[in-house]
């Protein structure tokens, strides 16, 4: 991006309409790595890359667990979206002690939409540099929505951002259409692999990625990294096999009692790639 | 819409005068169950002035939103102010306008929340609440006090409610009444009330709420016999002169 007059101020104007600062923080979206989410009617997916700076550091954590009902994966500045994350923490667990109810997603996503926006109207503020998918069930079902520094906001039946998240959207542009009747097990496969269209020939492997799930009957939970190596391997060796291994309920327990490379008791179908 | 507290609101008499001490128009019972379809409460029309049967026209059930029903005991004026909190709320609630609406069990939280806050401030809003209602096919009952005990069962009443009709309907109530059981049974209950309680007057409304809506009934008067031997000539035998 280009050095241009009208962009040392959030709060100026550039003669052709434009807030450069927030289109800023938009890049800064656009360098984080990549994050993840797709929905059927009953579930919704997260996943996102996670690349540790050096051998001996941790992972940065970018998906958060905001109530049993709404989760959200993260990608840009991750410390803005730690704070944002505890904002959304606050206000779910205050409705749900005066209401006794869960906040409805589509209202947490409009107050941090509202939140961001403040900081596009303010010459002693700068915009967040941070976008979220917002991952969350209500009474009106399974949504899933990106909030971006700008202060908008939208649904989507599938989305990813980052860096090379092109390609990912490039898969799920394809597949998108047959999510909405998906099983969990296969919502989560098609996760992982749009994961992997961002790695750019680089293996997929569980410690480079981490998946969270939240659906009816099910609160959000993160996968734990065996069952997400499960996953990954069931369909790497998917043409010698009749079907996808079943899959344990990764909130229920530590089980690992699945049979890698079998079939289910039911015979499910080969999986298409 | 709190009263403003004077700076030295803890300390000083000008505090005490800004604080509910005691009620002063109140309304006497509500009673109210869950049937087949919904919810059915019954509450007179009285509004007691002390000891005075001052005012017969009081309403003290009221629909909030699409889905809920409040009946209050206790002083009127405190569940106007009430009423004015929930108008507030559901105005609030329509305003997101994205589908998702409060249920009886949220507004019941609300006031809950509401009550507790005050009672703590030693400044109650100086009522029995009865909320009731249905939403996505769940039937919903609960009752608040003024002191923020708050709880959900099949059948609630407040005040002399409480002493006269609950024993009626527990031994009488079950899963499934239909709407003329259930009327009828809020009526037995509602008779004994007016009896035995000094607070009760003949005039009464019942309410229903469903997952269609609510309705309630135009004020009429319950059959009431006086013929009972006891009372025919209740001074005999008495002895003195008073």
């Amino acid at each position: 991006m280009f050095r241009n007059q009208y962009d040392t101020d959030v709060t100026t104007w550039s003669p052709a309409g434009r807030l450069f600062q927030v289109e800023y923080a938009m890049e800064a979206v656009k360098q984080g790595s990549a994050a993840i989410g797709l929905r059927s009617k009953t579930h919704i997916v997260l996943g996102c890359v996670n690349k540790a700076n050096s051998e001996l550091s941790s992972h940065q954590k970018k998906i958060f667990k905001v109530d049993d009902h709404i989760g959200v994966a993260i990608a840009g500045l991750t410390a803005d979206g730690r704070v944002l994350s505890r904002y959304m923490r606050n206000e779910c667990i205050n409705y749900s002690f005066t209401y006794e109810s869960p906040l409805p997603v589509g209202r947490l996503v409009v107050q941090l939409a509202d939140k961001a926006q403040v900081c596009t109207q303010r010459s002693w503020k700068r915009p967040y540099g941070v976008g979220l998918l917002v991952a969350g069930l209500d009474e009106s079902g399974a949504h899933l929505y990106y909030n971006c520094p700008s202060g908008n906001y939208f649904e989507y039946q599938a989305f990813a951002i980052g860096s090379r998240s092109q390609a990912a959207k490039t898969y799920l542009e394809r597949r998108f259409e047959n999510f909405a009747d998906s099983s969990r097990d296969d919502l989560v496969k098609d996760a992982l692999m749009a994961i992997r269209e961002t790695l750019q020939g680089e293996t997929l492997k569980s410690s480079i990625c981490t998946v969270a799930v939240v659906g009816v009957g099910e609160s959000f939970h993160i996968l734990d990294q065996e069952t997400v190596q499960q996953m990954i391997n069931a369909f790497d060796i998917v043409g010698e096999q009749e079907g996808p291994a079943a899959e344990p309920d990764a909130a229920a327990g530590q089980e690992a009692a699945v049979d890698q490379g079998g079939s289910t008791g039911e015979g499910a179908a080969p999986m298409d790639i | 819409m709190a009263s403003k507290q004077p700076e030295n609101s803890l300390l000083g008499p000008e505090a005490d005068s800004q604080r509910t001490l005691y009620p002063y128009v109140t309304g006497t019972s509500v009673v109210a169950l869950k049937y087949k379809d919904g919810i059915l409460m019954a509450a007179d029309m009285g509004g007691s002035y002390g000891s005075t049967l001052r005012y017969k026209s009081v309403e003290r059930m009221k629909p909030i939103g699409k889905h809920s029903l409040l009946g209050a005991s206790g002083e009127i004026s405190d569940f106007q102010e009430i009423l004015h909190y929930l108008d507030e709320l559901i105005l609030y609630d329509n305003m997101w306008d994205d589908g998702n609406s409060l249920g009886p069990k949220e507004v019941h939280n609300y006031l809950t929340r509401v009550m507790y806050n005050r009672r703590n401030k030693f400044n109650p809003l100086w009522n029995s609440l009865v909320l009731g209602g249905v939403k996505n096919g769940q039937k919903y009952l609960g009752t608040v006090s003024m002191i923020g005990v708050n709880f959900e069962d099949n059948h609630v009443a407040t005040g002399f409610g409480n002493h006269l009709a609950r024993p009626i309907l527990r031994q009488e109530w079950h899963e499934n009444l239909s709407f003329e059981d259930g009327v009828r049974l809020l009526e037995k209950c509602m008779r004994v009330l007016l009896y035995r309680d000094r607070s009760a007057i003949n005039k009464l409304q019942i309410a229903k709420i469903t997952e269609e809506g609510m309705t309630i009934s135009q004020p009429y008067s319950l059959k009431t016999y006086w013929e009972f031997s006891a009372f025919a000539n209740p001074a005999q035998g008495a002895v003195g002169s008073w």
